[in-house]
């Protein structure tokens, strides 16, 4: 029988990404967590050209960048499709998680970031929270899947789960309901899903690990 | 029922080559419909909407945005003819890894190197060439990415080379003398007629990049 194993980091939406796939499609893997601080050799040697989690072993071959994963998962097995069959409704599904993909650093550059340069972070987030209200989300789909989950929901976890977290602990608000409703009925379906609400990062954890980090960033800039 | 395909493009972009060449090998009558950047059309607004960019892809109506979308698009639906990306998964896994690979670095550190002066370009210029390098490595010995026939990191790759000549003059520097078997396979891939008709001319892009650092005040 085939080994899956997953390389990734309990913080990472990337990871989340991959074992929310895993579990959707009833895939048994072994997770390793990885310290980014401190990488292993065998992570620097499946992913040699970025060195980052998460990296998917599937018969000791390695799989790297988290949207080249969730396709290849998608197409070794067939069952739970993640993406639709038609080929323009999977291109536009396409063209969607490209802008989860090109738009989800800006969330981890909010926590990064403080003065001005937050402020010009808070308001690209804003305006890509604008496009997914006005563009993504239109004829009253429960998710951008239609009636279950796809790769796109998936794809958009970082402004699901990620985003509130930050926000909190920066003290902005940029995710208002009343001004995205859609989004939020969005994100409130996408975390009532089992698989997902059953797998996510403990909240407390995360504002206790970025405070930690958040001290350290701003030690070695002072330094 | 007839097939309506039409192509919103800008002559120099490397992302429109990429759909052109994918038309082309898959032999697909479309109509090329050519932007003004500045002045862009009522059809390209309402295509792409989020973006507002080329190239945008429309087949019987309905638009596809984002050139690797697209390539895969044309691969998926004209799927009888020359197949662009590979039929074993974790092939296409590598495939989609290398072009997500060109996709990131090239644009944005090619950029650098014609927008920028003195030390800033001297890092771009480095950075280019270790990117390029990595690219040669992973193309080996095969006459193409995709192997023995044009794949999918080829047509990623490839439009990018109408843009060597430029950033060579632009940083006084020749990407051939690092990268030979690189400039061997652009050379091979452009003696296919897909390819060929689909980049511009070299020398034009040159001009062009220097009408638009007169534009952005750029010396």
């Amino acid at each position: 029988m085939a080994v899956v194993k997953l390389f990734g980091a309990w913080l990472s939406p990337y990871c989340y990404r991959v074992i929310w796939a895993l579990k959707v499609k009833g895939i048994a893997y072994e997770y390793i967590e990885e310290d980014l601080s401190n990488k292993s050799p065998l992570l620097l040697q499946y992913n040699p050209i970025h060195k980052k989690i998460p990296v998917l072993l599937h018969d000791d071959k390695p799989i790297c960048e988290s949207t080249v994963i969730l396709r290849y998962i998608d197409e070794i097995w067939p069952q739970n499709p993640l993406l639709p069959a038609d080929p323009h409704e999977r291109a536009v599904a396409l063209f969607w998680i490209k802008f989860a993909d090109d738009k989800s650093p800006l969330i981890s550059k909010l926590f990064r970031t403080d003065g001005e340069e937050q402020q010009a972070v808070a308001k690209e987030c804003f305006e890509m929270l604008e496009v997914l209200e006005e563009h993504a989300l239109i004829g009253g789909k429960k998710f951008f899947g239609g009636d279950e989950i796809n790769m796109v929901d998936i794809a958009f976890c970082s402004v699901a789960h990620w985003l509130g977290v930050i926000e909190d602990f920066a003290g902005l608000k940029i995710f208002e309901p009343h001004k995205f409703p859609r989004l939020n009925s969005w994100i409130q379906n996408f975390k009532s899903v089992p698989v997902i609400k059953d797998n996510l990062p403990d909240t407390d954890k995360m504002l206790a690990l970025l405070k930690r980090r958040r001290e350290m960033l701003l030690a070695s800039k002072s330094s | 029922m007839a097939e309506e395909v039409v192509l919103l493009d800008f002559w120099p972009s490397p992302f429109g080559m990429r759909s052109r060449i994918a038309l082309a090998e898959k032999g697909i009558k479309y109509e090329h419909k050519e932007e003004d950047l500045r002045n862009k059309s009522a059809l390209l607004l309402q295509m792409n909407p989020v973006h507002k960019k080329i190239p945008v892809l429309i087949h019987n109506g309905k638009p596809v945005c984002e050139s690797l979308i697209q390539v895969q698009y044309i691969d998926e639906v004209w799927h009888d003819k020359a197949p662009l990306l590979p039929s074993d998964p974790y092939q296409k896994a590598t495939a989609r890894f290398w072009a997500d690979y060109v996709d990131k670095k090239i644009y944005e550190v090619g950029g650098r190197v014609w927008k920028t002066k003195g030390e800033k370009q001297a890092t771009a210029k480095k950075e280019l060439i270790e990117t390029l390098k990595l690219l040669e490595k992973e193309l080996g010995d095969k006459p193409y990415f995709g192997g023995e026939s044009l794949g999918y990191v080829d047509v990623a790759f490839i439009p990018f080379y109408s843009w060597f000549y430029a950033l060579e003059k632009c940083g006084n520097f020749s990407i051939e003398a690092e990268c030979p078997k690189l400039i061997a396979w652009a050379k091979r891939c452009m003696q296919k007629e897909s390819v060929a008709k689909s980049l511009p001319d070299q020398q034009k892009v040159y001009d062009f990049i220097l009408e638009m650092k007169k534009h952005f005040g750029i010396e």
